[in-house]
Formats: structure tokens, C-alpha cells, sequence
């Protein structure tokens, strides 16, 4: 008997394993987070990082449907929007003082967890019956009637003006008076290392593995003796409280809340975010929410065609890397310390280069197309070089590019193909 | 007289106007090892839909140890103590071994749809877990993804899958389907150890292994029981014999 | 009473416009497992190429032209995008369509800009047809109706008396044995999509000029099409139909009463100048279908037509 327990010992991860994976990524992630605010970063750059924190959650909590409960969702955004609402509203209560009065705003979050969780409760109940497209269909359809729905309740959502309020008031806690960006970073980082944590070892309990268990296979759970619309419904509870929270962090860092964040926009960005980062890894969403957000604010001062991009992208990551970034990175890192590295590199090299051809070629034609329809007459002027459309040169810029690229990466697809040969 | 632990009583179920299941009063008592056969598209996978909670009942009862199970929810049929594995292998394939093995464990141990403790936290769990690997033979592949099982692997964890609730009555349905011989030797040995003191019922099309493990046979032919009877007498009966010819043959009594 | 009539005749219209969009999507349903996410930016392409070729030339060859040059878009995105992601499954598909209409609609942004354009009704249709009590009801409204109705006409024929129909109708219940029978399966897809593309464009090319043709058009008509496809019954094309003019008919009506809840549950004592009371049923109307779909989850989860629930 002793004999076997040995071995199953020696199946089990071991403890070394266990900390590498399973513990070291989030102290690394924790001391980032303690070191970022030793380099003074200026307020762009806070406001910067705190947008991410929110959608880091936000993307997480979504995750937790797409990736391992394999429900898409079109509506994510609604139980955010509640989340958040709940949290505006109670900034006004400490505000007016009473009961409220004694509520730290650095708690508020766990309102935000408690508004979305409860209306995924009441909305999952319906709509957790039908999985896979059914369900995305029906979470569109919600989301539009909520959305709608939201403008004709003035006192709830605020109309157009949405609902505004002072995160200042009420009692200080560790010494954070919730004014100064700095004291919003602490605020930050607390609840986004304590919910990636949560989210994390949501992944290891029961619920969390019957929840991949329903996504690959409803049918063989239901013979194992569990209700798989029980576990969706769960599932969508849960992940409607992390982006509840995410709404309450969001509400305390912008200290208003409109209609508009109940929107389908808001839950196809974070649905873009989650997929491009990698939906098959728990890190996936943590840096598609990191990249995007940075992406969305640095690029939409570059180009008016940042939206274009960002389809495009999404696009060809549904199309070619349908485990993201995340994805990509890992395949990268794998790949280097594998046997065949030099020859992977060569390849990946090849490729490398037929895609950025392809980009150059493109992104001068979506920046000449943008400027052409702007009807300013303005011309694309990268690098000291002048496009206009009327030009051939810039059509040749274009084109030769496109066509050079794509051709680099068929020869590098060929020969990926007669390699096992 | 004890109550069977599965009792089937006129039951019917049609699609439409086809009449799948016609009339099946069946009864396997506790501990029997029943083997349902019949030839191709006589309604046998029909039959365990029904008795398994996935299709209801046109008309007719099915009951568990005399409780009433007929348009009961597969879920809670299971929890009531009856589980069975798939014709076509239904198995967890982005999991591990041990991972399917271990949701099919967890709910037996009362583990529910718990999302406050880790799913390693349950001694228990864990230990239940590696008994049934070990008892499927499939210790040596805990950590193998199961989509990258050879088939015969897979059909393994489909039973050890089957099995890993505890459940007493379990339903079978061509569990050595596409095996090779010393493949399905092995399913039999796994299938007879598994089932010790269990009741079983099985669907077969391998002749040698039905004769070999049931205690009990029912011949099922158009959606219609035409004779139920142990192996010996089945051998001989005259209407199974006009019903499998030209199908298969049935093995001549070995020494 | 002519408000009736014309509730009457504009849901019906609306009605079948809504079919032209739930047919097509629900033909690409049944037939691939896909769901068109982008099935309205289709729609929406064909009033934009229909204000283009009308600009070029005239509004009767745009009302030709234009749902089939949406067709062959449809038809090429099938074959060069959907195609590749097929493998990947259905929620994969789903995840393409959607970054297509997000795709569609910023092209559409750069090429036309982001401000409507001026798509008119053609000269020759822009009269009153009839006047009924005193208002007239636009001839343009009744050529909407007559191309609704052939397309309905032309759909059933095709599908119930040629060939490829009644191979589309058994892809439809049988998708793997159609294959067995010797055809071309990924043609056939390609053509069905096409097709269903092509109906989506001409409902644009009619409906643009009377609605508003700008790049948010298919965000308003994309999700009130699902609500019709999930509450006539997935994959139901009888289902489709008598749920797009069941919410036509609805919103139309609707739009008509001014009553407000403080009107209707007068006897609750609500008051009109609380916030629920206030609300009236014309402002309903563009929640109305929404509201439809849920209900119709609580009660009939399988929809109007559907077969099973799924």
C-alpha cells in the first residue's frame, strides 16, 4: 500500500512544480506592482495603469465565461454597468451620511461584486438554459433591453448625464484619503491582485472544473450527477460579480457612471480583449486587457483608423491564432528551449517578415484611404515620405508590399508542409 | 421476493410515427449481470436513453430499485445510483485522466457545486481518484491529456469514468466496440472486476464477450424483447436464431 | 382608424422586411451552424452600394445590382475567411462574423463617413399612393411591400419546387447527408450564404432610403434580427416568418399609442408624474422585441416554431 502511494506521489505535481506554476507568477505579479510606483509614474501613466487594472478584472471575469465555460457573451458590460451603478449610488449614501456615512469608499468593489453577482443571478436564470450561440443571441437581446431600458430610469442610471459622485468622502482606510492618484494606485492594486488571486483559484475548486468539464462535454456531466445549466448558472453568477467589481473600481476611479457603460461597445471590447490575449490561458485576458488598453490609448492619438486596426487584429487572431497572444508566447517560449530551435526561429523569422511587409502595405492604405475620405486633402507623411491617392507611387507602396508579403508567407506555409515528408 | 434494481415495464418510445421501443417489460435483479443484444438498429442505445433519464418515455415506466425514474432528469438518476458510459467514447478530451477520472468522482463525495475550496483540498477526492485509475489501469497515464489516449485507452477511461461514482447499477453500451482481441480481453477483465457485486446491464455486439460475462440474456429485435433467458437457454432458442440469421453468428457452446 | 390601417400596413412591411433578414440568417443557421453576427452589416452594404450605383446610374439597377454584389462579398467572406475557421467550431465562426461587423462597419465609416448619406426614395415612386381620413400612405412604402412579397414568393419557389432547394431543405434536417449524396457540400455553403448575404443586401437597398443610411445602421437592425430568429424558433423558417411580423406589427402598433402606464394601471393608483408611470407605450416600442425575447425564454424556451429545445 505504502508502495502505491508513492507513486501516486510521484504523478502529482510536485511542490517544486506546484510553486513554479502555480505561486511564483503572482509573486512576480505582486512585486510589480509594489516596485511601479517607486518609478514616480505621471498621471497619464496612473490613469493609464488604473484603466488597465479595471479591465484586467473586467477581462478575467469574462474569461471565466468564454474561456473555461465556454459561454460567449455579447452583454458582459451589463452586469459591469450594475456593478458599478450600485457602487455610484452608494458614493452618494456615504456622501449624504446616516449608516452610510460609516462606509470606507476603498470597500466599495465588494458592492460592485455583490451588484453585478445579484443581477447575473436573476438574468442567468433564464438565460443559462441554452448554451454556445443560443446563449450569445440571448445575451445580446438582454443587453439591448437593458441598455434601452436604462434611459427610461432617470433616477437609477442618470439619463444622458449618468450618475456623478465624490469618492473623498467617507472614513479613511490604511491611510488613504482616495484623492491623489497615488492613493487610487494602492486602491488599484489591492483589487486587482485580490481578484486575479480569487479568479485564479476559482479555476481549482469543484465549480471550476465542472465548469471546463460543461464546456467541453454537457452532455457526459449530466451523467456524472451534475445539472450543467445549475453549473452555468453558477459560473455566470460568479463571473457576474468579478465584473460587478470591476464596475465599483471603475466607478470609484472616474466618480461617474453613464448609461453608455452598459452598452453593447463596452462588452465587445472586452470580449476583443479577452479573445486576442488568449481565452485558453488564465494569463490570456490579463495581457489582452494590459495590451489593448495601452494600444487604445497611445494609438487613437496616432490614427483616426485605430478601430480598424483593432478589427483586424481580432480578425486574423480568430483566423490564425485562435489562442492569442498568450498563445503566441508561450508557443515562442516553448519553442526556443525545444530541440529544433534554430530551425523554428528560421521559420518564424520568415514569417515575421511576411507579415510585416503585409502591415507596411496595409497600414499606408488604410492611413492614405483615411485622409482621402476626410476630404482635407491631407497626405500620409511617415518618416519624411509623402502619399497622396492620387499618387501612383503611393499605389505601388502599397501593393508591392502586400504582394511580397503574402508571397513570403506562402513559401514559408509550403514548406511547413513538406517538412514532416 | 426483492425489488428488482431495474424494472422496465411496457415500456414504449416513439419518433414520430416510428415505434423505436415497443413494449419492453424487463426486470434485472441485484447483482445480475444482464447483457442486452439484438441486431443493428433494433433499439438498443434507445433503450439505455430511456432507462438512463436522456429520452422520456413515449409510455411505460422505468424504476430504480422500485423508485420511479422515468422523466427524471439524467442528473438526478445518477445521483440516485445508476450510471452508465457511451457507445461513442464521451469523455472530458481538454482534461487530463485524472481530471475526468476526478469529476466523475466528485459528486459521489458530496463535493457539490462547491466554489469556496480547492478540488484538492478533499483527502478523500484524491484518494478515490488514484483507486479508480489504478483499478482501470490507467495510473500510468494520469497526466496524459485524454484526447491524446489511444482509443483502447480512451474506452478505459470512458468505464473508469462510468464507475467512478460509486454507482451500483451500471449501464453499459458497447464498451469493447473497435477493439482489437487482447484489447477487449482486457475491457472484459476491467468490466468483470469493476462490476463485482453490481448490477449490469450491458450491450454487446461481441458474442464471445456477452456468453462470457452475462448471467442473464434478453434478445432485443425491433424494439421488442423476444426472448430473455440465461446464456444457455438463449443459445438454443429457435426464435433468436431466425432473428440473427444472416447477422452473426452465435458461438457454438465451447469446451 | 387610419392610424390602424397604417400600423397595419407598416408592420407588415416592417414585418417582412425583418424576414428578408431572418430568412437569409436563418437558412446560414440551419444549413452551417453558423451564426451570422455580421448578417446586418450585409444589410447595410447593400443600401450603401445602392446609394453608390444609384449615384452612378439609377435606382432600378441598383435595386438588381446591388443585393447581388452583397451576395458575392458574402460568398467571398465564406470561402476565404469563414472556411478556415470552420475547424475551429461553431462559437469560433460566431467570433469571426463578429469581428466582420465590426470590420464592415469602420470601412464603411472611411469610404462614406461617419454622417449618413443622402439615399433617396427614387422620383417615380415618391407620391402618395392612396389617402384614407385625410393622410396618405407613400407609394415608395407599397413597392416595399410588392418586392417583400416577391421575395417571399421567389424563396419558396426556390426552395420548394427546383432542385437546389430541395437539396438546401435536406442539408437543412440531415446537414452530414447531403454529402453522402455525392454534392459539393462547401459550394453548396458558399451558395447559401451568398444568397443569404443577397437577401440581407436587398433589404438594405428598399429599407435604406427610408430609414437612414449611416455606418450605425446595422448595429440597430443586427440584434432586433436575432430576437426574431430566437423567438420564432432556431432554425425555423415558418418560425422566422411569423415571428418578423409579429414584432413588426408590434412596434407599429406601439409606436402608435401615446397612453402611458399611468393611463393603463390607473387603477393602481400609479401617478403620472412618477417615473414608471411616465413611461409611455410609444417609447416602448424600440424595447418591445427585447422584452418579447425574454419573455418568451421564461415561458416557451423553445420558441414559436421550434422544434426542440436546443
Amino acid at each position: 500500500m505504502s508502495d502505491v502511494s508513492q507513486t501516486h506521489a510521484s504523478l502529482a505535481p510536485s511542490s517544486a512544480q506546484k510553486f513554479r506554476q502555480r505561486f511564483l507568477p503572482f509573486l512576480v505579479f505582486g512585486a510589480i506592482l509594489l516596485l511601479i510606483p517607486m518609478t514616480d509614474p505621471s498621471r497619464t501613466m496612473y490613469a493609464l495603469m488604473h484603466q488597465m487594472a479595471i479591465y484586467i478584472v473586467f477581462a478575467l471575469a469574462y474569461n471565466m465565461l468564454l474561456g473555461k465555460g465556454g459561454m460567449l457573451s455579447f452583454g458582459h458590460a451589463v452586469y459591469f454597468g450594475f456593478g458599478g451603478y450600485l457602487c455610484m449610488h452608494a458614493m452618494n449614501w456615504i456622501d449624504d451620511g446616516g449608516v452610510w456615512g460609516a462606509f470606507p469608499t476603498f470597500f466599495l468593489p465588494v458592492l460592485g461584486f455583490v451588484g453585478g453577482a445579484v443581477s447575473a443571478v436573476v438574468i442567468g436564470s433564464f438565460s443559462t438554459k441554452r448554451s454556445g450561440t443560443t446563449f450569445a443571441m440571448i445575451s445580446l437581446g438582454v443587453a439591448e433591453l437593458i441598455f434601452a431600458g436604462a434611459f427610461m430610469f432617470d433616477s437609477l442610471f442618470g439619463g444622458e448625464q449618468g450618475i456623478s459622485g465624490d469618492r473623498m468622502n467617507g472614513p479613511e482606510v490604511f491611510g488613504l484619503s482616495m484623492g491623489p492618484q497615488s492613493d487610487i494606485y494602492w486602491f488599484m492594486a489591492f483589487w486587482t491582485i485580490l481578484s486575479v488571486i480569487a479568479m485564479y483559484a476559482f479555476t481549482r475548486t469543484p465549480l471550476g472544473r465542472l465548469s471546463e468539464a460543461v464546456r467541453d462535454n454537457p452532455q457526459r456531466v449530466e451523467f456524472i450527477g451534475y445539472n450543467p445549466q445549475r453549473v452555468r448558472w453558477l459560473v455566470f453568477s460568479i463571473s457576474g460579480g468579478f465584473a460587478g467589481l470591476a464596475g465599483g473600481m471603475s466607478a470609484v476611479n472616474y466618480e461617474i457612471f453613464t448609461p453608455e457603460a452598459l452598452s453593447l461597445i463596452p462588452s465587445g471590447f472586452v470580449l476583443i480583449m479577452a479573445y486576442v490575449g488568449g481565452i485558453t490561458y488564465f494569463a490570456g485576458p490579463i495581457m489582452g486587457a494590459v495590451l489593448l488598453t495601452y494600444m487604445s490609448s497611445m494609438m487613437s492619438d496616432f490614427t483616426e483608423a485605430w478601430l480598424l486596426y483593432l478589427g483586424l487584429m481580432f480578425v486574423l487572431i480568430v483566423m490564425y491564432a485562435p489562442r492569442g497572444i498568450a498563445g503566441i508566447v508561450f508557443g515562442f517560449w516553448d519553442g526556443i528551449r525545444g530541440a529544433n530551435s534554430a530551425e523554428l526561429l528560421r521559420k518564424w523569422s520568415v514569417q515575421l517578415l511576411g507579415c510585416l511587409l503585409m502591415l507596411i502595405g496595409l497600414i499606408i492604405l488604410v492611413e492614405v484611404s483615411v485622409r482621402w475620405s476626410n476630404g482635407w486633402g491631407e497626405a500620409f507623411e511617415p518618416f519624411g515620405l509623402h502619399f497622396t491617392h492620387a499618387d501612383i507611387v503611393t499605389w505601388i507602396a502599397i501593393f508591392v508590399p502586400i504582394v511580397a508579403g503574402g508571397y513570403v508567407l506562402r513559401l514559408a506555409t509550403r514548406e511547413k508542409e513538406e517538412m514532416p515528408a | 421476493m426483492t425489488t428488482p434494481a431495474l424494472s422496465l415495464k411496457n415500456l414504449c418510445k416513439s419518433f414520430g410515427p416510428a415505434k423505436i421501443i415497443n413494449d419492453v417489460t424487463l426486470d434485472v435483479a441485484k447483482g445480475e449481470r444482464h447483457a442486452i443484444i439484438g441486431p443493428n438498429g433494433a433499439g438498443k442505445s434507445t433503450l439505455f436513453n430511456l432507462i438512463s433519464g436522456l429520452y422520456t418515455p413515449t409510455s411505460g415506466t422505468v424504476s430504480l430499485n422500485g423508485t420511479l425514474i422515468s422523466g427524471v432528469a439524467p442528473y438526478e438518476i445518477n445521483r440516485m445510483g445508476l450510471s452508465r458510459s457511451f457507445q461513442v467514447s464521451n469523455i472530458f478530451s481538454n482534461m487530463t485522466v485524472r481530471e475526468n477520472v476526478r469529476c466523475g468522482v466528485l459528486h459521489s463525495l458530496g463535493q457539490g457545486y462547491s466554489f469556496w475550496k480547492s478540488v484538492t483540498s478533499s483527502k478523500e477526492v484524491q484518494e478515490k481518484t488514484w483507486e479508480v485509475l489504478e483499478h482501470c489501469s490507467l495510473l500510468d497515464k494520469a497526466n496524459t491529456p485524454a484526447a491524446l489516449l489511444p482509443y483502447a485507452d480512451q474506452r478505459a477511461l470512458e468505464i473508469a469514468i462510468t464507475i467512478a461514482g460509486g454507482a451500483e447499477v451500471i449501464l453499459l453500451d458497447e464498451p469493447t466496440a473497435g477493439m482489437s482481441h487482447s484489447e477487449t480481453d482486457r475491457a472484459v477483465e476491467l468490466i468483470r472486476k469493476s462490476t463485482e457485486g453490481k448490477t449490469l446491464l450491458i450491450v454487446e455486439h461481441d458474442m464471445g464477450v456477452i456468453f462470457d460475462l452475462a448471467d442473464r440474456i434478453s434478445v432485443l429485435v425491433y424494439g421488442e424483447i423476444i426472448a430473455s433467458a440465461p446464456p444457455s437457454e438463449i443459445r438454443g432458442d429457435p426464435k433468436v436464431r431466425e432473428a440473427y440469421l444472416g447477422d452473426e453468428a452465435l458461438p457454438e457452446e465451447t469446451a | 382608424m387610419e392610424t390602424i390601417v397604417f400600423a397595419l400596413l407598416n408592420g407588415v412591411i416592417y414585418g417582412l422586411l425583418l424576414f428578408m433578414l431572418s430568412s437569409g440568417l436563418t437558412l446560414i443557421f440551419s444549413m452551417m451552424g453558423v451564426l451570422n453576427f455580421a448578417h446586418a452589416s450585409f444589410y447595410m452594404l447593400g443600401a450603401y452600394f445602392a446609394y453608390t450605383i444609384m449615384g452612378a446610374t439609377s435606382f432600378w439597377l441598383a435595386l438588381f445590382i446591388a443585393p447581388i454584389l452583397v451576395g458575392l462579398v458574402g460568398a467571398v467572406v465564406e470561402r476565404y475567411g469563414l472556411r478556415k475557421v470552420h475547424a475551429n467550431g461553431h462559437v469560433a465562426e460566431l467570433l469571426f462574423t463578429f469581428g466582420l461587423a465590426y470590420l464592415i462597419e469602420e470601412i464603411v465609416k472611411i469610404v462614406y463617413g461617419k454622417t449618413a448619406v443622402d439615399y433617396k426614395i427614387p422620383s417615380l415612386l415618391d407620391f402618395p399612393a392612396f389617402t384614407i381620413y385625410g393622410a396618405s400612405f407613400p407609394a415608395y412604402r407599397m413597392f416595399m411591400l410588392f418586392i417583400a412579397i416577391g421575395m417571399l414568393v421567389g424563396l419558396w419557389f426556390l426552395l420548394k419546387k427546383t432542385r437546389a432547394g430541395l437539396i438546401i431543405q435536406a442539408a437543412l434536417t440531415h446537414p452530414h447527408m447531403v454529402g453522402h449524396l455525392g454534392h459539393n457540400v462547401p459550394l453548396i455553403f458558399m451558395t447559401v450564404f451568398g444568397i443569404g448575404c443577397a437577401l440581407a443586401g436587398l433589404a438594405g437597398v428598399i429599407a435604406g432610403n427610408i430609414f437612414v443610411t449611416d455606418p450605425a445602421m446595422a448595429v440597430l437592425m443586427g440584434p432586433i434580427v436575432f430576437v426574431v430568429v430566437v423567438v420564432g424558433g432556431i432554425g425555423s423558417l415558418e418560425g422566422a416568418f411569423l415571428a418578423s411580423i409579429l414584432i413588426g406589427l408590434l412596434q407599429n402598433f406601439a409606436v402608435g399609442i401615446s397612453a402611458s402606464f399611468a393611463d393603463i394601471f390607473w387603477f393602481t393608483g400609479l401617478s403620472p408624474t412618477s417615473e414608471i408611470g411616465d413611461i409611455t407605450v410609444s417609447s416602448l416600442a424600440p424595447v418591445l422585441p427585447f422584452l418579447l425575447l425574454v419573455l418568451m425564454l421564461i415561458f416557451r424556451p423553445r420558441g414559436l416554431m421550434g422544434e426542440q429545445e436546443l
